[in-house]
Order: structure tokens, then sequence, then C-alpha cells
């Protein structure tokens, strides 16, 4: 991180600024973690990103206008994410977005309770999604986000949210009830 | 895939994103398209469980002090004068203020009674409860537990219910003080994210559920019902918040 860009930036926020970020920015560094964590699916990679999307909220501060903080927030740790991922996993970003996927999936909600009770295997199952249907899941069932704020957040129109929403479940629901290919047996 | 509904129009129903009359047309639909009964079925036991997961992952407590302190370390680099342990003056001056401004600036959930209680107070209430070792004194997903605890604790006895079916899984109660009175606080779990429910009794009429607040990142409803007064509060969405109050009247 620059140290030279930064001097400014700090200096433009007064006092007043600075204890207002302090309220109305900062309780919701654990949404800004956990999105990060779950874009990057790596905790240490989300604590270096996620200070420098913060330290980026200070700067960009001024530019708030009052609105809801956390989406706000998020918009921005979503940018960081993404610019981090274009310069450490640039594959990782051309994953089949658009791949399309009318096939049904022949799931029970009974399989599907028990393929989801375990909490590696959803991890996982999460982890194989494109990060375009990850961060939809992750908004609306981690962090509760109306399809408004998501929108917001990844500077989509809502229809797109829905639809992304929509498939992003299919997704999921398939990586779940697929037979697990290298799952090493568990311990007792 | 046949039936049109069972694409994006069931998940922006699942998540509360159509207007009544839309949902009420789906809701019809549903009575007879069993695809749809069956694609619901199976989307909503995948959210029930991505819940039980608990996936949620919280900001390592290293983290947040990094943060701050790198604020203000950089805060204070800039200015080398001596004029620097002024700034800090002005900076907790300003903390003052506007911890002060809001405090007098919420609007009151009751300006009228006697009693009255005000938002930042219950804020104040629910920020206090996270601190580690406050959350409950009695902590059990049994409602049968949890009531019962409260005899002999409070003069009167609040409505006690898991709505873990419901998402909501009840995680316990504790007593609080809000305006001067003792209230029961039921603590709910959403996502990771805690819920305090705050009741007391009232001799006022019931009224709706009342149009949220929030305030620091943090939402409020307040509503009454058969004689209890209720206030739900958490960082969690205003949304969430208003599924689980309806689900204290019904």
């Amino acid at each position: 991180m620059s140290t030279t860009g930064q001097g400014k930036g700090w200096d433009v926020l007064d006092s007043q600024d600075r204890a207002r970020f302090e309220q109305v920015v900062l309780p919701h560094l654990d949404a800004a973690f956990n999105l990060s964590r779950w874009l990057l699916r790596s905790r240490a990679d989300s604590e270096d990103v996620a200070q420098e999307a913060l330290l980026r909220a200070f700067r960009f501060f001024r530019g708030f206008n009052g609105g809801d903080a956390r989406a706000w927030l998020l918009q921005i740790v979503r940018n960081t994410c993404y610019t981090w991922l274009e310069k450490n996993r640039q594959v990782e970003l051309m994953t089949e977005f658009d791949e399309d996927l009318h096939q049904q999936s022949s799931t029970t909600p009974e399989a599907l309770a028990i393929a989801g009770d375990n909490r590696e295997r959803l991890a996982r199952a999460l982890e194989t999604l494109p990060v375009r249907f990850r961060e939809v899941i992750i908004l609306r069932e981690l962090e509760g986000c109306s399809y408004k704020e998501i929108a917001a957040i990844t500077s989509v129109p809502i229809g797109t949210v829905m639809s992304a929403l929509a498939r992003a479940r299919q997704r999921l629901q398939r990586a779940l009830t697929q037979p697990a290919q290298q799952e090493a047996p568990h311990e007792l | 895939m046949s039936c049109d509904f069972s694409g994006t129009l069931l998940h922006a129903y699942l998540d509360s994103e159509l207007d009544a009359v839309r949902a009420a047309e789906f809701e019809r639909h549903l009575e007879n398209c069993r695809e749809c009964t069956a694609t619901l079925g199976a989307v909503e036991s995948l959210r029930a469980s991505l819940q039980r997961a608990q996936l949620y992952e919280t900001a390592p407590p290293e983290l947040r002090k990094k943060i701050r302190s790198k604020l203000k370390i950089s805060a204070a680099g800039v200015s080398r004068s001596p004029a620097a342990a002024w700034r800090w003056l002005a900076v907790a001056a300003a903390i003052l203020l506007v911890t002060g401004v809001a405090w007098f600036a919420v609007p009151h959930l009751r300006p009228d009674g006697p009693e009255s209680v005000t938002s930042a107070e219950v804020i104040d209430a629910h920020i206090r409860s996270l601190q580690a070792g406050h959350l409950t004194d009695v902590t059990s997903t049994d409602q049968h537990t949890v009531k019962p605890w409260f005899d002999g604790k409070l003069d009167f006895i609040p409505p006690v219910h898991d709505f873990m079916d419901e998402g909501f899984p009840l995680i316990g109660g504790r007593l609080d003080v809000l305006g001067e009175r003792n209230v029961a606080a039921l603590v709910y779990g959403r996502r990771k994210h805690f819920i305090n429910v705050f009741v007391w009794p009232t001799k006022d009429p019931d009224t709706p559920i009342h149009p949220p607040g929030s305030r620091q990142g943090y939402q409020w409803v307040h509503w009454r019902h058969q004689g209890m007064e209720f206030c739900a509060v958490s960082d969690v969405s205003a949304q969430d918040l208003h599924e689980l109050a309806q689900l204290f009247i019904q």
C-alpha cells in the first residue's frame, strides 16, 4: 500500500467526519470481511483486502451522501475484491457466468437437507460457483440484502439480480447433490 | 423446466420481493402447480441449510484493531505541528457532540408516556448485550426453559416462542433495564446476527408494527400486542425484523 497517496486523503477528512466514519461505517466491518472472504475464498487474503477497502472507504467518505452505509461499503469491498482477483486470479473472473442451465435438477428437499447439513460440504459447494453467482448468494442468504441493495452493491439492474440469484441457487443445489467426487473420508 | 413461474418469479416470491398482488397471484398458481411446489420446497430447504450451516465469517479482532490504529496513526501522521494535541481534543469533542446530538435528535418511541423509551436506549442496550458474556442469562433454544426462567424475576411473564422453523432460532433470554424499568430481553439468531426483542407490559391498546427506524447501522421495529410492548433491534435488515415481529403477533 503506497503511503504517498494516503496523506492527502486523510487530511481531507476533518475530525467530525472521522467520528462519523467510526459510527456509521466501521460497524459494518463484519459484513465487509464476510463478503471478501467468500469472494476471495480465503481468510488471509480477505484480511488484506477488507482492510484496503475500509481505508479506501475512509478516503471516499466525503462522497458518501448518508444513505445505506452497509450497501455503500459493500460496493467498495466488492470493487476492491474484483481488482484483487483481476490482478491475482484472473482465470476466476472468466468462468462461465453466462452458461445456461435449463436442466431441471431432480433433487428432493430431503436429499438436499441431508447434503446441506454439512458445513464443510456446503462451503465447498458454494466455493465452486463462479464468483458472480457466489456473490448474490452471500449477499442474499448470509447478509440478508434486498434485491435493491444487491443491485446497488453489484451495479446491475434488479432484474439481473433476480435471474442471477435463481441460477445461482440452481447451481448450488446441483453442486450439493452431485456425488462427491474427491471427498476424503471423514474421521469419526 | 416447463413452468414459466418456476424461474425467477418463484425466487422473488421466496425472497418477499413481490408486491402483494403478484404474491397472491403466485400463491394461487402454486395451488395447482406441482412443479413449482416442488421447486419452492427445494429452494426453501437450501436456504434453511445455508442458515443452519453458519457460514457467516466475522472479522478477526486483530483486523478491527489494525484498521482502527491505521486510521488514527495516519491521522496523527499528517499533522506534525504542535497543534496535533488540539486536533485530538477536537476529535474527542466531535465524538461527544455527535453522540449528544444523536441522543436528543432520535425520535422517541413513546414520546407521550411517562416510561418513554428512546431508540438510543434500545440500541445501547442491544450493543451492550453483544459484549462478551452479556447476551443471555439463560441460554436455551427451548421456550419451555426460557419462559419459566423469567418467573419470579419480573412482575410479568413475557411470551416466549422459538421460531427456528421460520429462520429465527431462539438463543436465550436475559433481564435488562430500559427507561428505568426491568424488561425481558429475548435473543434470537438470524444468519449469524443477533436480534434482541425487548418486552415489557403496557396498558395501552395494540399498535401495528411501527415503521422501522435505523441509526448507526442498527434497525428497530416497535409494536404493542395483548398488553405487551415490544421492541426488536438488530443489525439485520428491516425486512427480517418485520418478519420476526409478525411471528409474535400471529
